[in-house]
């Protein structure tokens, strides 16, 4: 089916309006889809080689205005030094970071660098930016991508090639992806996040069950998140497989847009509003799949295993691979348990941690902050405790809130801007056998240094366990109201 | 890069489920502003222990595993991050073809682009590769088809375009390039 006849069809998903706006070459059995995108992300992991590649075959950037670039991956988070130059982890660091300095140069593209006021985590810098808005296509060598679906637009990570492409040609070879609607009804509990929501959906789904899908999340649940929340749980569709998620844009996403720096503004915005609020879903459109999880009796999740699926309630116990039916899926369990260092049947609250990161693409937002500060505030950490706010816009609006006093006061490190412990590229890391709570979105094998041991939850779940030196249920230390 | 019609080799076989991109190649290596050499960090700390000795158990470093030319994983390869990295880190090592019942989306489109054949099976036929490391298999572009250790053929999917590009040593860029006049038009209409 083409797009045009797809396009004429009635009803349509918010996707599929996304998608079908920016078919340049509609899709045959052939040849895929000729996607046009809108904007493109870029950080310093993942654009070197490309770049390299456009030198190699003597091509521009198409469209230098749809680029737009930081760095966070390879960056140091902690100061400059008294000399002027940064603490990177090594040379190659280094190297990295100034190759996508002088590549930003050389092709014209806007980069917001180390030592500027806006550098930040490549998915909390583009929204602040206000380069993220509904209805665009949104690319980035980077899984998390999915983040900016928040903002109802099609957002999905890329490869370096592909990267090579969007900066060629501005457009990607696609084949139009399969639907999931994911509805959350009810509502969440006081002390319970969107983190805890998107780990109870990936638990549900599997960390590949959303394979070849583009997620729209739907209900109440989902209505009811800030931007903040709703940028965590798109963000962590890739857990699940799918490469996007997204979510209709409304009010409060129109309202968190306006006023950025490149947000459209006077009759370009009032344009733009009316063609937005065309976006959400039509009624009767059809997903492909279609799943519902009930929240309203949802406690804070954390990961037990080595992937992030393998999630259960803090006041929950380990799950025992006897139980499991399946020899194959025994086997992941028992493979999980074995490098995680964890008994079946054991209560996960109680297990002793030793270190705790608040911070990344998932959660590194002033609301996490926030949220992290009201467990912090007036309590010590009994662990090595790194507190890393997503970018430096989020980092001035803690300071100015105070919540940097509070993160130092209990003990725990206020720390620069980027990535950090997430991805562990920057010198943050765990050592071997370490257990470490983390607001991060991956539990890999080593995911945080070689032998480390990731525990993922929100960040009042990873400020509780600081405080407790041990995983702990947040619920205890908070007064009612805060996510 | 070079076509790629049929692949014969003996498989190694790794039977863990959901083999993610940061075990594929973990994320310290990352750092480079090239692609070359990425082998030898592939699998890096499942294959190495902290002092750098090969760990004996892990399969890549069995003397049968030396010169195979297909992986049989299991189920959901490539799963995480979008590092491309991870196809090269494979193909820099020496495989041309990844076997499993589900591959990421992201990895598979990665390895796509860089002559590695992403291979997704019933789980059937996949099992009787999952019983037979080391067994010899072939796979067929042309016709779609891998022969199983037992004799038999089990077809793959993959998309016809990809196809092509890999049978005729083709890269997508080319052809995004050739339509340079269809962009030009659609901005116009924006």
């Amino acid at each position: 089916m083409t797009e045009k006849t797809q396009a004429q069809q009635g009803p349509r998903t918010l996707f599929g309006k996304v998608w079908d706006a920016h078919v340049v070459r509609p899709e045959t059995p052939e040849t895929p889809a000729v996607l046009y995108v809108d904007l493109h992300l870029v950080h310093e992991v993942t654009s070197p080689q490309a770049f390299s590649h456009l030198r190699e075959r003597g091509l521009r950037v198409r469209r230098p205005e749809r680029t737009l670039a930081t760095m966070d991956h390879s960056t140091p988070t902690l100061p400059r030094r008294p000399d002027g130059s940064w603490p990177f982890v090594d040379a190659q660091a280094e190297a990295q970071v100034r190759f996508l300095e002088k590549n930003a140069t050389d092709f014209g593209v806007e980069l917001h660098g180390l030592g500027s006021d806006a550098q930040g985590v490549i998915h909390v810098f583009g929204p602040e930016r206000g380069a993220t808005q509904p209805g665009m296509t949104v690319v980035c060598g980077d899984s998390h991508t999915a983040t900016h679906g928040a903002f109802g637009a099609l957002a999905f990570g890329i490869g370096t090639s592909e990267v090579g492409h969007v900066l060629a040609t501005q457009c990607l070879l696609q084949r139009r992806p399969r639907t999931l609607a994911v509805r959350v009804d009810g509502a969440l509990a006081p002390g319970v996040s969107a983190k805890d929501l998107v780990l109870a959906i990936v638990a549900k789904i599997g960390v590949g069950g959303g394979t070849g899908h583009v997620i729209e999340y739907l209900g109440p649940a989902v209505r009811s998140l800030s931007m903040e929340g709703r940028m965590t749980l798109c963000n962590m569709s890739i857990e699940a497989g799918a490469r996007a998620g997204m979510i209709a844009p409304d009010d409060a996403t129109f309202q968190w847009i306006a006023g950025r720096p490149r947000a459209p503004e006077g009759a370009a915005w009032d344009a733009a509003l009316a063609r937005w609020r065309k976006l959400p879903t039509d009624e009767g459109a059809r997903h492909d799949q279609e799943v519902s999880i009930d929240v309203s009796r949802l406690a804070p999740m954390i990961t037990f295993g080595t992937n992030p699926a393998q999630g259960i309630p803090v006041d929950g116990v380990v799950p025992d691979p006897a139980a499991e039916r399946d020899p194959q899926a025994r086997g992941t369990l028992e493979a999980a348990l074995r490098y995680m260092g964890l008994r079946p049947g054991q209560p996960i609250a109680g297990q002793k941690v030793d270190a705790v990161f608040v911070g990344s693409c998932t959660n590194g937002r002033i609301e996490d902050i926030r949220a992290a500060a009201a467990v912090l505030r007036g309590r010590k950490v009994k662990v090595r405790t790194l507190v890393v706010p997503g970018s430096h816009q989020v980092k001035r609006a803690a300071e100015a809130e105070g919540l940097d006093r509070v993160v130092r006061d209990a003990g725990a490190e206020w720390r620069e801007p980027g990535c950090s412990m997430c991805i562990a590229m920057n010198g943050d890391d765990l050592r071997p056998g370490e257990y470490c709570v983390s607001t991060s979105n991956r539990n890999f094998e080593g995911r945080q240094g070689p032998g480390g041991r990731t525990m993922l939850a929100s960040p009042l779940t990873a400020a509780a366990a600081a405080v407790a030196g041990a995983v702990a249920d947040p619920r205890t230390m908070v007064s009612g109201e805060v996510r | 890069m070079d076509p790629i019609r049929v692949i014969e080799s003996r498989t190694v076989v790794l039977s863990r489920e959901n083999v993610d991109t940061d075990q594929i190649i973990p994320a310290r290596f990352l750092k480079v502003t090239d692609k070359k050499g990425l082998g030898k960090v592939l699998f890096c700390d499942w294959r190495y222990d902290a002092q750098e000795t090969p760990r004996p158990d892990f399969v890549l470093n069995r003397p049968e595993a030396r010169g195979c030319e297909v992986l049989v994983a299991g189920d959901n390869f490539g799963c995480g991050s979008s590092r491309e990295h991870a196809p090269w880190a494979l193909v820099d090592y020496g495989f041309r073809a990844v076997v499993s019942t589900r591959i990421a989306d992201i990895f598979r489109n990665n390895a796509l682009k860089n002559g590695l054949v992403p291979v997704v099976l019933e789980p059937a036929a996949h099992a009787k590769l999952l019983a037979a490391p080391g067994a010899s298999v072939r796979i067929d572009l042309e016709t779609q088809t891998v022969r199983l250790p037992d004799g038999s053929t089990a077809s793959f999917p993959i998309d016809g375009f990809s196809r092509y590009c890999l049978m005729n040593g083709v890269d997508e860029l080319g052809f995004l390039l050739s339509q340079e006049e269809a962009i030009a038009g659609f901005e116009s209409r924006g």
